[in-house]
């Protein structure tokens, strides 16, 4: 069972939930965090990271013994990311989308792939029982995410564990690569004209993907009421209400997590999970 | 021409108010939405669309069944897992294609199309500010980056042919693509923090960026009584990394209660302690050097 926290908008709460609903299971789960711009989850639940692992992408070498500059690399490349000249071939690594068109079309064998790195992939444990963990780092100053996503979600857990995905906010490429082959999506918004607007973004998106999904309204009460009349009008279901609430959101900026803080929340949680379960497919329910 | 970007790193920080906050300051702007993913200026600015242009962001990799002959090339070929393969029938997953177009040059039936695909929509505006530029992603596009220059760009350009000196820009979360097409030759960028550990993760991984790239980096601090800790963290990072600390914010839900009256945080109240505190860093951004220094664009 493989379940992504999402949100169209930042801000609304995804690593809240994630954290707090990983640490509340009875069951085994592993936690990825796939925001892999800006990863949160790390400083909620204090992993011990026992592996790293960089995120390799290849670039192109050419090599200009071989060339005959027949520019057929530069035509190939959709991405602008060859250069050819009478007499030589710059290549731009950043731009490269590593598609490998200009290995397989270069008649001469001139062009091989060189090792670009995009970023790190961290996995360890958290001190709770039974808790896996995983996050993407992007380097600064690389564009290519979905690569990272990708990488990170190579980790979920074995075939019968839950698997907890902390997307990365959006409607395009990123938050794509995260939900994608994932069995339900949570949507965190809150009832604000801000997080209607992104939430209409987000259910257009999971909806396109066809993936199961329902909605938390975090800090309920700051704002009006038109995210719940859309959630009606939408079937959307409210699996879960978390009120706007001064010790949560200072918990929150400690990086503390809720149920250390109240008790009942676990319970909460607890039960937000039974609702997934019933709207997802019941079979990759861990019973 | 100047031109100020408001970025957070996170999302949810209160970027946007504040940039429509900002945008009653100053007699005559321009205003740019830059995050094309999820926009959200244009809920405060209730912008007047004057001009709707198509956003054609790339192609899309489509196979036509009558002719291919099944040889699976393409399969072999896509490293982006976009080909699907079903009892002898090739397909394009479009949510995975990249547009690369390797399949397609390489198909020995020539079975592949690759139509050009609109991507979004950009937008020029009135609004009661003044002029606005802004956009729409479709759903699940890709090339944000590559929207978020366009969009900047025509900011740029509409300035310059208005005489407007000064471009107020929101920007997107994160520090990847887009907002990598966000920064490049503003004068400055003004992060907003908030006084919470991912809040501060953030805003360390969006002011190494600035850095990265050269580009001058304020902070000011949101809600910054929700953890007085984490506020003097904020200021003792900022003046390790050299970056102005513009001011600080308190919390005051007048911030959401103006979103919902379709209104900035000064046309709703002027006199609270918010208001307040967005004029002084408003007063502090504008006299900082980068903001004095005219840059060609």
């Amino acid at each position: 069972m493989i379940i992504s926290i999402a949100s169209g908008k930042g801000g609304t709460g995804k690593t809240t939930v994630a954290a707090n609903l990983a640490a509340s299971l009875n069951q085994p789960v592993t936690v990825l965090d796939c925001d892999v711009e800006e990863p949160n989850l790390h400083l909620f639940l204090h992993p011990e990271i026992q592996s790293r692992e960089k995120v390799i992408a290849p670039v192109p070498e050419i090599d200009l013994d071989r060339c005959t500059f027949c520019k057929k690399c530069m035509d190939i490349c959709r991405f602008n990311a060859i250069a050819v000249t009478a007499n030589t071939v710059v290549t731009f690594p950043e731009l490269c989308h590593s598609c490998g068109g200009c290995t397989v079309i270069c008649p001469e064998n001139a062009v091989t792939e060189k090792e670009r790195i995009l970023g790190t992939v961290e996995t360890g444990t958290v001190p709770l029982p039974d808790m896996n963990f995983g996050q993407g780092l992007l380097d600064i100053g690389q564009v290519m995410v979905p690569p990272v996503i990708r990488q990170v979600k190579s980790h979920r857990a074995p075939d019968q564990g839950i698997t907890l995905i902390d997307a990365p906010p959006g409607t395009s490429c990123p938050v794509i690569a995260a939900m994608k082959d994932t069995d339900f999506v949570v949507l965190v918004t809150e009832p604000t004209p801000f997080g209607l607007n992104d939430l209409k973004l987000a259910v257009e998106t999971v909806r396109l993907m066809n993936i199961p999904h329902g909605l938390i309204i975090n800090r309920a009460g700051i704002g009006d009421d038109a995210v719940y009349a859309y959630a009606k009008e939408k079937n959307l279901p409210v699996l879960m209400e978390i009120p706007y609430d001064k010790a949560i959101a200072q918990a929150y900026s400690k990086g503390d997590l809720i149920i250390a803080q109240q008790e009942d929340y676990k319970e909460k949680f607890q039960t937000l999970y039974k609702k997934i379960c019933l709207l997802a497919d019941s079979e990759k329910c861990a019973p | 021409m100047k031109e100020l970007v408001i970025l957070s790193g996170k999302g949810g920080t209160g970027k946007t108010s504040l940039t429509a906050a900002f945008a009653g300051l100053k007699s005559s702007l321009m205003l740019c939405d830059a995050d094309v993913d999820a926009a959200d200026l244009h809920l405060i600015m209730a912008p007047d669309v004057q001009e709707t242009h198509d956003f054609v962001g790339g192609n899309e990799a489509v196979i036509a069944p009558d002719r291919c002959t099944g040889c699976g090339t393409c399969l072999e070929l896509c490293r982006f897992d976009a080909i699907d393969e079903n009892q002898g029938e090739y397909t394009v997953d479009a949510l995975n294609c990249e547009g690369c177009g390797v399949c397609v040059d390489m198909c020995p039936e020539s079975a592949i199309d690759f139509p050009r695909k609109t991507c979004g929509q950009w937008f020029v505006s009135h609004t009661r500010f003044g002029p606005m530029v802004h956009a729409r992603l479709g759903i699940a596009e890709e090339n944000s980056g590559r929207l978020v220059a366009l969009v900047r760009e025509q900011a740029k350009k509409r300035a310059r042919d208005a005489h407007i000196d000064l471009i107020l820009t929101d920007g997107p979360p994160g520090i990847g693509c887009p907002v990598i097409a966000s920064i490049g030759q503003a004068s400055a960028i003004l992060i907003v923090a908030e006084p919470t550990v991912s809040g501060i993760h953030d805003m360390k991984r969006v002011g190494e960026l600035a850095a990265h790239f050269k580009i001058p980096a304020m902070v000011c601090i949101n809600k910054f009584d929700l953890n007085l800790d984490q506020t003097r963290a904020i200021e003792t990072i900022a003046r390790e990394k050299n970056i102005l600390v513009a001011g600080k914010i308190p919390f005051d839900p007048a911030f959401t209660k103006a979103m919902i009256q379709i209104q900035t945080l000064l046309e709703y109240d002027d006199t609270c302690p918010a208001a307040k505190a967005v004029r002084n860093i408003w007063e502090t951004v504008m006299t900082h050097p980068a903001m004095k220094l005219e840059r060609l664009m």
